[in-house]
């Protein structure tokens, strides 16, 4: 069905009684061409672009819980492409502009909105990052200005630029293309769409194994039992060291947990998002009011999606300092996610020294950006079995040779 | 909140530590090895779900290091040993380090 003004309105006059399934929910076949271990975001944009750009459509989605229940459903749904190196910034605006036609494409409101995300410089030396940052950003053809204090106090009057501040704001730069979306409408609009197009989308399906025969993957074993399969994708996120030992492989990448969290709901006050790296605090206000905050990792390892209470009160001090008005306000919500943390904090999207698996993870804490493109490219390199030019540099191989990403620094508190 | 019992200062909160990440690799001899086990020493990781061995630095008490064995599903602190010694086996009853 199209989703459409005229689909509403027949509904409407139904009661809303006889919406159709958005997608099936079949029991898997014995054999796909291409199996995508992980419904989340990255996986199921890959199944939707192998069904769509390289006709691809015997696929099947794996998922071991919900759809979008992983790292998509819980992030804090910042979409950017202001990144340092050459190789981020052609993959992450990739990205931007397949979400600027998102909706379109899905037929399916991923409720994208380009409000803007501005960076805040609180000393000298952050001021002379955001200024290479700009300046590289410019040669790639990305939009990225610098801002003063008093603009920045224009677009956005809840930000503290006292010169008594404990942070003062001496600055900042501003992507005005980059901005939110709605993060499970993503991954429900690549399901929906790669449904129609035949992909088999099985949620409650653990992957606890992968066969390997000469080299070669011949398929997997799910708690649904085992299926056969030419080529294996994975998208598995914080699970990326749990899937690649399956398939014999040690991964450069470390699992750790994530927290944010939202305010209880309030009047609009903000209609950008605005990130500090210095502080390491981030804020935005969804549609339904509440503020959407942002904290940093975990310092040690962890497969256990809560996070420590000292994370957040680090944060929300920066916090209260910066935006006065958020004092007085009550944290209606925390939550944590497992993100996958590589050395040079750059992706994998990647063939692997198994023939027919691929192993797309790294995000760690800012892949949901990247959805669209990461599934564009990795569908590109299973289809192929070689990298589209755009992920050529994010592979497993760059760890032997030495040439390393690093958006370390780089990364606008790196989601 | 972990409670980390440090095998110098006794128990303390786990913001007056800093983890050092997985413990016990050996590094390989930079003259003989081969690309593949420089990057496999100075990047791969074990990254398990499960029993972590790992080095902590007690960064705000005594400023030592010493190992610990915990869960990384539960957080379950198995066993803390000092940092030149082997893993001990563990009992699984969750006491270690006490
Ligand atoms: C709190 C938080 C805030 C964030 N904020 C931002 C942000 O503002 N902007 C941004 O760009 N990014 C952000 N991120 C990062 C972003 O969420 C992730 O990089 C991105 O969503 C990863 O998408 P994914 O599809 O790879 O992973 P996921 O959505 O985690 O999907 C992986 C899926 O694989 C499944 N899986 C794992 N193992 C198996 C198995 N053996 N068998 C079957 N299925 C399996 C999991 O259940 C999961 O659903 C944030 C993350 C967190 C946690
Ligand atoms: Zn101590």
């Amino acid at each position: 069905m199209k989703y459409s003004i005229f689909s509403l309105l027949r509904q409407a006059r139904d009661h809303h009684r006889n919406w159709p399934q958005a997608w099936r929910s079949p029991e898997p076949k014995p054999s796909y061409d291409v199996v995508i271990i992980g419904g989340g975001g990255h996986g199921l944009a890959t199944a939707y672009y192998l069904a769509k750009e390289h006709g691809i459509a015997n696929v099947a989605v794996l998922e071991k819980g919900w759809l979008g229940g992983g790292n998509t459903g819980r992030n804090t749904t910042i979409v950017r492409s202001n990144y340092l190196w050459d190789e981020s910034a052609h993959l992450y605006e990739k990205s931007l502009q397949l979400f600027e036609g998102l909706s379109a494409d899905l037929n399916f409101n991923v409720m994208f909105s380009a409000r803007g995300v501005i960076n805040l410089a609180h000393n000298e030396h952050d001021l002379k990052e955001l200024a290479r940052r700009g300046h590289a950003c410019r040669l790639n053809g990305i939009d990225y200005e610098l801002v003063t204090p008093r603009q920045i106090k224009k677009i956005a009057p809840i930000v503290n630029i006292s010169r008594n501040s404990r942070y003062p704001v001496l600055g900042g730069a501003m992507q005005r293309r980059a901005g939110n979306a709605r993060h499970d409408a993503v991954a429900w609009g690549f399901a929906r769409r790669a449904d129609d197009r035949g992909v088999d989308i099985i949620q409650n399906c653990e992957v606890t194994g992968i066969d390997v025969a000469d080299g070669r993957v011949t398929g997997v074993r799910t708690t649904k039992g085992p299926i056969k399969a030419r080529k294996i994708g994975a998208a598995p996120a914080g699970h990326a060291s749990v899937v690649g030992q399956m398939a014999g492989l040690r991964m450069p990448v470390e699992s750790h947990c994530l927290q944010a969290m939202v305010s209880e709901p309030i009047k609009p006050v903000l209609d950008t998002v605005i990130m500090s790296n210095t502080v390491h605090v981030y804020i935005g206000q969804s549609d339904k009011g509440e503020l959407v905050l942002g904290a940093g990792i975990d310092g040690f390892n962890s497969y256990s999606q809560r996070g420590g209470i000292d994370v957040i009160e680090h944060q929300l001090e920066g916090l209260c300092e910066l935006y006065p008005i958020v004092r007085r306000l009550r944290v209606m919500r925390t939550w944590g996610g497992i993100v996958d943390i590589c050395p040079d904090a750059s992706p994998i999207v990647s063939k692997t020294p198994v023939e027919g698996f691929y192993m797309n993870c790294g995000w760690g804490t800012g892949g949901f950006k990247a959805t669209p493109g990461s599934g564009w490219v990795f569908a590109h390199t299973i289809a192929q079995d070689r990298p589209h030019k755009l992920n050529e540099a994010f592979d497993l191989k760059r760890f032997e040779t030495g040439s390393l990403i690093d958006e370390h620094g780089a990364a606008a508190v790196a989601h | 909140m972990l409670l980390i019992v440090c095998p110098w200062c006794g128990e303390r909160e786990h913001s007056e530590f800093s983890c050092g990440g997985e413990g016990h690799i050996a590094r390989p001899d930079p003259r003989t090895a081969t690309d593949e086990e420089w990057a496999d020493y100075l990047f791969m990781r074990q990254n398990p779900k499960g029993v972590h061995h790992e080095r902590w630095f007690h960064v705000h008490g005594c400023r030592q290091w010493f190992h610990m064995a915990r869960d990384t599903v539960t957080h379950e602190i198995l066993a803390v040993y000092g940092i030149a010694e082997k893993p001990p086996a563990l009992d699984g009853s969750g006491e270690g380090g006490r």
